[in-house]
C-alpha cells in the first residue's frame, strides 16, 4: 500500500471553519498547500478528497465529468469506505491542483505492452508517477480516472472514517472499537448517533490514523452496483451547468473566427459593417483571427460574418492527395519504431492497403468559456480535461499571475479529447483582458468548431501476411500516421522526444502469438493540427489489424471468430470473444442478414464486438450489436454499459460516414449536415456483457470505440462479399 | 420590446425581433437549459415546445413566435417532474447531457401528438436529435417507459 498510503494520510480534509464560515477554510487550505514535490517525503502536501461541513459531506472529484460518469464512480469509491448514504452524496470538481495529478496517465506511456506485467514493466510504470506529479498532470483522459482513483479515493474515505470515529470516541468517552458508522453517522452502542457534520471540527483536529485495510470486494455495498448518477437529475431538468451556461452581471457575448487554414495568419480586417450590426459592440484581434463581441451570441455571430477579412495563405495548401502521398511515403520509408518483432517475414501471399481519414471530435457543446478579469483577478469557467494547464494558460493570456486565477471546471458537453486543448481557454482569457472589467462568454459556432479542431490523424497501413494450416503463419502490419505528440508539443511548448507511441497504439499489443510477427510504426509528415480522439491510435489500428485478420480467416477457410480465438495467448481476450459469440448467437443468423466481429485490446481492456447487418431496399441497415468487455473489476455496470455502447456508436459513426477532408489547406466540412454523426434510426439495439477476470482495474471510456469499425466492415463483407479497406464505408456502400 | 409567454410567465426582451428564440431564451432571459448545437436545425439541441409542438428554436425569430413557449425548465408541472424526465432518470439516459434538453422536449412534443407511439414512430420523431455520446438505446427505452407510465 506504500505510495497510496502516504497519499491517503494527507488526503482527508475537513473544513472545520466551514461550520462557522462556509467552505472557505477548505478551499484556502488546499490552495495554500500546493505541493512542492522537491520537499518532504512522498507528496509533501495535503490532497483533499473529502470535505465535510454543516450541510454534509462533499466528495471532491479530481477528474472532470464529460459524460463518462466518473464523478459518480469516484464518489462511490469514497462513499463505500466512509459509509455515506448514497442519496446524500454531493460531488464537486476540485480546483486545478498539482495534488490531483493523474499517475495512471503516464503509466501506459512506457515502452511495454499493457499485457506485459513483468517486474521491469511494472517498475517503469510505477516510476511514471514521479513525472506525473512533477508536471502536475491533472488530466482526464486515457481511460485512467478509475485506475488512478481506485485506491486513492477509497483510502481517502477510509481515513476520514477513522478520524470521525476517533473524534466520536473522544466526545463520548467510548472506545473506538465500540463505534460503528452508517449512513453518514457514527453509531454509539446505546443506539444514539452523531452525524459526521457535528463531528467535523473535532475530527479535523485528531491526528490522522494510518491508512486502514480497505474493505474486500465481497463487503462492498455501493461498488459493483449500478448507482443513480449524481449528475442525472440536473441533466434531465435543464439545470446542469456547462461553461456556455455561465451568466454574469453585465456579461457580453463573443464568438471567434480564425484563419480557416489552420495555423495561417490574419493579414487585415475591416470591422465597420460588423460594428454597425444592431447589438454589435467590438471586433477584437486574436491569434490568427478575430472575435466579435455583442449583446447576444447570435448578434456576435451575425456581426462576425460582416467583418471584411484577408487571410494569409497557408505555407502548404494541404489536400487529400498530399495527405495520402505523405502516408505512402512514410510507409515506403524506414519505421520510426517497431512494436513487435519475432521471426521473419518473407514472400507473403496476402497484401493489402488500408486507410482512414481525419476525424473531428464534434462535441455537442462547441468550444467556449466564460471569463472575467476584474481588479487584477481572473475568473474562468470552462469544461476542460486539463485544468492545471488551463489555469496556467489562462493566466498567461490574461497577463496575470497564476495565483490570481480562480478556475471553475464545469460539466463538459462532450470531451472525447478535444477539451484537453487550450485554444478556447486562451481566447476567453484574452477577451476578458481586452474587455475588463466586463465579463465575457465565448461561444464558438459549430462551423468554427468543425474547422478548428485538432483532428484524429488520417492513417494508412499495409499488411503482408500468410496463412498455413488454418492459422496465421506470418503477419506484418506497417502503420503510418502524422504525429499527435509532435502537433501537441508545438501547441503546448513541450519538447517532443523519441517516437510517438500513439502511431502504434493498438497495433503492437494485440494478444496474438503468430510465429512470424512484425509491427512497425511510420511517422508521416504532420501538416494539420492533430489531437487525442477517443481511443487515439487504437481507433485506426484496430481497423487495420483486425480487418486484416478477418481477411486471413477467410483465406484460411476458418470461422473468423474462432480464427482469432485460437491464436490468442491471453485468457480474458479469449473469454470476451466467447462471450460475444454467445450473446450474439454468432452461429445462427437470419436469412438476408450477416454478422461480423471486431476485436481490440486497448487501455488494458479486451473488447469484442459483433455487428449484424441487413440488406434493405434503402441500403444496409444495422440490425444488432453486441459487446463483451473485461475491465478487470466492474465498479458500476450501468455506467460501464453506457460507456461501451456509447463508445461503439462513436466508432460506428466514424466508420460509416465520418470524414474530415482538406482542400487548399482548409477543412471542407462545416456542420452536422456534412459531418454527420450516427442518428437514432441508424443505431441498432446494443447488448453488453461485462466480464470480470479480476485483474488490474481498467477504465472504460475508450475501449468500446476501436472494435466498432472492423466489426461493421467485416459484417459488410459477410453480407456482400465486398472488402472495404478504406473508411468511411459510405463511399462504397449505402446505409439505410 | 417583445413580450413572450414562456413556461407560464410573461417575459420580455429588448433583443431585436429577428433574434432566434434560442438566443433570446439563453442570452436574454437566462434560460440556459435550451442548448445551441449547430444553428442550422441539424442537431435538435435547441428544441422547445411552441403551443405543444416541438420546434427548433435556433430557426425561429423571436418576433415570429405565436403562442406559449415551453422550455426544459418549464416541463415539470405542479405534480413534479414530467413522466419523460422521470423516465430519463430511471433509465439513466444522459452521459454528457448536453443534448438531453432537446431530446426530452422533442419526445414531449411526440407524446403530446401521439401518446402511444410505436418504436418506428419514435425513431422517426427523434431522428433529428443528435446525441454524440450515443445514448440512443436508452433514449428509446425512456420514451417507451414514459409513454407507458402516462397511459397509466
Amino acid at each position: 500500500m506504500g505510495r497510496a498510503g502516504k497519499i491517503a494520510r494527507r488526503s482527508f480534509l475537513i473544513g472545520s471553519a466551514a461550520l462557522v464560515g462556509g467552505v472557505a477554510f477548505g478551499w484556502y487550505q488546499y490552495r495554500k498547500e500546493l505541493p512542492n514535490p522537491l520537499q518532504g517525503q512522498g507528496l509533501g502536501a495535503l490532497t483533499p478528497y473529502v470535505l465535510i461541513d454543516a450541510s454534509g459531506v462533499t466528495v471532491i472529484a479530481p477528474r472532470a465529468e464529460m459524460g463518462q460518469g466518473t464523478h459518480t464512480t469516484l464518489a462511490a469509491l469514497v462513499a463505500e469506505e466512509l459509509d455515506l448514504d448514497w442519496s446524500a452524496v454531493r460531488v464537486l470538481h476540485g480546483p486545478p491542483a498539482q495534488a490531483y495529478y493523474n499517475g495512471s496517465l503516464l503509466r501506459e506511456g512506457v515502452p511495454f505492452a499493457p499485457l506485459d506485467q513483468g517486474w521491469l514493466a511494472e517498475t517503469a510504470r510505477d516510476a511514471m508517477d514521479v513525472p506525473a506529479r512533477f508536471l502536475g498532470l491533472q488530466v482526464t483522459g486515457g481511460s485512467t480516472s478509475i485506475p488512478d482513483g481506485f485506491e486513492k479515493m477509497r483510502l481517502a474515505g477510509a481515513v476520514a472514517r477513522l478520524a470521525l470515529i476517533r473524534a466520536a470516541a473522544r466526545r463520548s468517552g467510548l472506545v473506538e472499537a465500540d463505534l460503528r458508522t452508517e449512513g453518514g453517522r457514527v453509531l454509539l452502542p446505546d443506539g444514539a448517533s452523531l452525524s459526521y457534520a457535528e463531528l467535523a471540527v473535532e475530527a479535523a483536529a485528531v491526528e490522522l490514523p494510518d491508512p486502514p485495510e480497505l474493505r474486500p470486494s465481497n463487503a462492498w455495498k455501493l461498488l459493483g452496483k449500478s448507482l443513480p448518477r449524481t449528475d442525472m437529475a440536473a441533466k434531465s431538468d435543464g439545470s446542469a451547468r456547462y461553461a456556455c451556461d455561465v451568466r454574469l452581471p453585465g456579461m457580453v457575448f463573443a464568438t471567434v473566427r480564425r484563419n480557416p487554414a489552420p495555423g495561417a495568419a490574419l493579414l487585415r480586417f475591416d470591422a465597420k459593417e460588423a460594428l454597425a450590426f444592431p447589438g454589435g459592440r467590438d471586433v477584437l484581434p486574436l491569434e490568427n483571427g478575430f472575435a466579435a463581441v455583442a449583446e447576444s451570441s447570435w448578434a456576435a455571430m451575425q456581426a462576425l460574418d460582416l467583418v471584411q477579412v484577408e487571410w494569409a495563405a497557408p505555407d502548404v495548401a494541404v489536400d487529400e492527395a498530399l495527405i495520402a502521398a505523405d502516408l505512402r511515403a512514410a510507409l515506403d520509408g524506414a519505421p520510426e519504431a517497431t512494436a513487435r518483432e519475432q521471426g521473419e517475414i518473407s514472400a507473403p501471399e496476402f497484401e493489402a492497403e488500408y486507410s482512414v481519414p481525419h476525424q473531428a471530435h464534434a462535441t455537442m457543446e462547441p468550444m467556449g468559456a466564460a471569463a472575467w478579469l476584474q481588479d487584477g483577478r481572473l475568473q474562468l469557467w470552462a469544461g476542460t480535461q486539463f485544468p492545471t494547464m488551463a489555469l496556467a494558460e489562462a493566466a498567461k493570456a490574461a497577463g496575470v499571475a497564476p495565483d490570481a486565477v480562480e478556475f471553475h471546471t464545469e460539466f463538459m458537453g462532450g470531451g472525447f479529447g478535444r477539451r484537453a486543448e487550450m485554444d478556447f481557454i486562451r481566447q476567453a482569457a484574452s477577451l476578458a483582458k481586452a474587455l475588463s472589467p466586463v465579463p465575457v462568454l465565448l461561444s464558438w459556432s459549430r462551423e468554427e468548431d468543425m474547422a478548428q479542431d485538432m483532428y484524429r490523424p488520417a492513417a494508412m497501413a499495409r499488411v503482408r501476411a500468410s496463412v498455413a494450416d488454418g492459422a496465421v503463419s506470418q503477419f506484418h502490419l506497417a502503420t503510418a500516421a502524422g504525429s499527435i505528440i509532435e502537433s501537441l508539443a508545438g501547441r503546448f511548448g513541450f519538447p517532443a522526444l523519441g517516437p510517438d507511441s500513439s502511431i502504434l497504439q493498438g497495433a503492437g499489443e494485440q494478444p496474438y502469438d503468430f510465429p512470424n510477427y512484425l509491427v512497425t510504426g511510420h511517422r508521416a509528415e504532420t501538416r494539420v493540427p492533430l489531437g487525442f480522439w477517443r481511443s487515439v491510435g487504437n481507433s485506426q489500428n484496430a481497423f487495420f489489424h483486425d480487418c486484416a485478420l478477418d481477411e486471413l480467416a477467410h483465406l484460411a477457410g476458418v470461422d473468423p471468430l474462432l480464427f482469432r480465438m485460437r491464436q490468442m495467448t491471453h485468457l480474458p481476450s479469449i473469454q470476451v470473444l466467447e462471450a460475444a459469440a454467445e450473446i450474439s448467437n454468432w452461429g445462427a443468423t437470419a436469412p438476408g442478414r450477416a454478422k461480423g466481429v471486431g476485436f481490440c485490446y486497448s487501455f488494458g481492456v479486451p473488447v469484442a464486438e459483433v455487428v449484424e447487418v441487413e440488406d434493405t431496399p434503402q441500403g444496409i441497415r444495422l440490425t444488432g450489436a453486441w459487446i463483451a468487455a473485461d475491465p478487470g473489476i466492474a465498479l458500476d455496470p450501468s455506467i460501464i454499459e453506457a460507456q461501451l455502447s456509447g463508445g461503439m456508436v462513436f466508432g460506428l459513426s466514424a466508420a460509416m460516414q465520418g470524414a474530415i477532408t482538406f482542400a487548399q489547406g482548409r477543412v471542407e466540412q462545416s456542420n452536422f449536415w456534412d459531418y454527420e454523426p450516427m442518428r437514432m434510426r441508424q443505431c441498432p439495439p446494443i447488448t453488453v456483457k461485462i466480464l470480470q477476470s479480476g485483474g488490474e482495474i481498467r477504465g472504460i471510456g475508450e475501449p468500446g470505440t476501436p472494435p466498432a469499425a472492423p466489426a461493421l466492415a467485416n459484417a459488410i463483407f459477410a453480407l456482400t462479399g465486398k472488402r472495404i479497406r478504406h473508411l468511411p464505408l459510405n463511399r462504397e456502400v449505402r446505409f439505410a | 420590446m417583445i413580450t413572450l409567454a414562456v413556461n407560464g410567465q410573461t417575459l420580455s426582451t429588448e433583443l431585436p425581433p429577428e433574434t432566434p428564440l434560442l438566443w433570446v431564451l439563453r442570452d436574454g432571459l437566462g434560460l440556459t437549459g435550451t442548448k445551441y448545437g449547430c444553428g442550422v436545425a441539424a442537431c435538435g439541441a435547441c428544441t422547445v415546445l411552441v403551443e405543444g409542438e416541438a420546434v427548433r428554436s435556433c430557426q425561429l425569430p423571436v418576433g415570429e413566435v405565436n403562442g406559449a413557449v415551453t422550455t426544459i425548465e418549464g416541463l415539470a408541472g405542479a405534480e413534479g417532474l414530467h413522466p419523460l424526465q422521470k423516465a430519463w432518470v430511471a433509465e439513466q439516459v444522459a452521459q454528457c447531457g448536453y443534448c438531453q434538453s432537446g431530446q426530452i422536449m422533442q419526445a414531449a412534443g411526440l407524446l403530446m401528438a401521439n401518446p402511444q407511439p410505436s418504436d418506428a414512430e419514435i425513431l422517426e420523431a427523434m431522428d433529428g436529435n443528435l446525441c454524440r455520446c450515443g445514448a440512443y438505446p436508452r433514449i428509446l427505452a425512456a420514451i417507451k417507459a414514459a409513454s407507458a407510465a402516462m397511459a397509466g
